[in-house]
């Protein structure tokens, strides 16, 4: 039903296990449900500027839905859903509003993907965890030093702090996209991936799935 | 864990061997590549450990070849594991038994379970 072009769907983390592949080595995966995404819009040169299909994922009650995204939804004969994503393809005409889209027409077992979802928050973190910065010694005189980040400049020229320096500060909650993942299993009765390795975010996060 | 995942889990499920546990000596037939040959090789040995659940479970299975102890780690759904058998039963008062690796020669013995 899909052509090439579209490679993208929205899907939630369910968490990770192992599996045996083809060789008998016990593997790290992570299960992602992925889908059913439904197309919500199509966008024209003509009308948009640009060539675009718009997906939705996951329904959504219909109170918990404003009603210009309500207004949304009617027009392109769907239930509310809770969240679009967008996608430049080269030609629209194969796509129609309303479609839905599984997991096995986009994606097949053994592809290499992208996973895209926001990281873990970890809060305010020193420089030792945030940017893997030694700290100071842990002996020979010293007492406060453990996990310091050291000189953050010199004195009298520059006389201030080099802006981008390394310091401490909130960590994670940030965009962050894994690279190169290998689809390893596909169960299409349960819409449920398998990803060799891990992908950003918390259990039940949004993750987005890219093939390349 | 969710339940989601123990439901997957439980249908990748490979094997059911004989309950043996902490202590009790068992023999492990693994398939070994050899090349392109494929052939059965037996792991006798005292089982230390089991740990983990589902499709992760994994035992550890102590021996002395050669006047070393080897161990060798098991992931019990293994494919390379064709069965374990049961050889003898062991009377240990551990879950995991990891003082005997430190025992040689009489004091690495442990009492046979005897079953009434």
């Amino acid at each position: 039903m899909v052509d090439g072009t579209m490679n993208k769907m929205l899907g939630r983390k369910i968490g990770m296990s192992q599996i045996f592949d083809e060789s008998g080595v016990l593997r790290p995966v992570t299960l992602v449900e992925v889908g059913p995404c439904y197309i919500t819009q199509i966008k024209t040169v003509e009308r948009d500027g640009y060539n675009a299909i718009q997906i939705g994922f996951e329904k959504r009650k219909e109170k918990h839905v404003t009603k210009p995204m309500k207004g949304h939804f009617v027009s392109a004969k769907l239930d509310p859903l809770t969240f679009l994503k967008e996608m430049r393809v080269e030609d629209v005409s194969n796509y129609e509003v309303g479609r839905s889209v599984a997991l096995t027409d986009i994606f097949s077992e053994g592809d290499t993907v992208l996973v895209s979802g926001t990281s873990k928050g970890k809060g305010f973190q020193g420089v030792v965890k945030r940017y893997g910065f030694k700290g100071g010694p842990k002996s020979h005189g010293q007492s406060d030093r453990l996990r310091a980040p050291g000189s953050i400049g010199q004195s009298s020229y520059p006389s201030r702090v080099f802006k981008g320096m390394k310091m401490g500060g909130r960590m994670g909650n940030s965009r962050i996209t894994t690279k190169n993942l290998k689809v390893e299993k596909i169960i299409p009765s349960r819409n449920i991936m398998m990803i060799r390795g891990s992908v950003p975010g918390g259990k039940n996060a949004l993750v987005e799935i890219r093939k390349i | 864990m969710s339940s989601v995942i123990q439901e997957i889990e439980k249908e990748s499920l490979r094997h059911e061997f004989p309950d043996f546990k902490s202590g009790d000596t068992v023999r492990v037939k693994v398939k070994v590549r050899e090349g392109e040959k494929e052939r059965v090789q037996a792991f006798q040995g005292v089982v230390i450990q089991k740990k983990g659940s589902g499709i992760s479970s994994t035992f550890t299975v102590r021996k002395i070849s050669g006047g070393y102890g080897v161990e060798r780690i098991f992931p019990y759904h293994s494919p390379w594991i064709q069965g374990v058998e049961l050889v003898r039963r062991g009377k240990v008062r551990r879950a995991r038994i990891y003082y005997f690796r430190k025992l040689r020669g009489k004091a690495a013995r442990i009492k046979q379970l005897r079953l009434r």
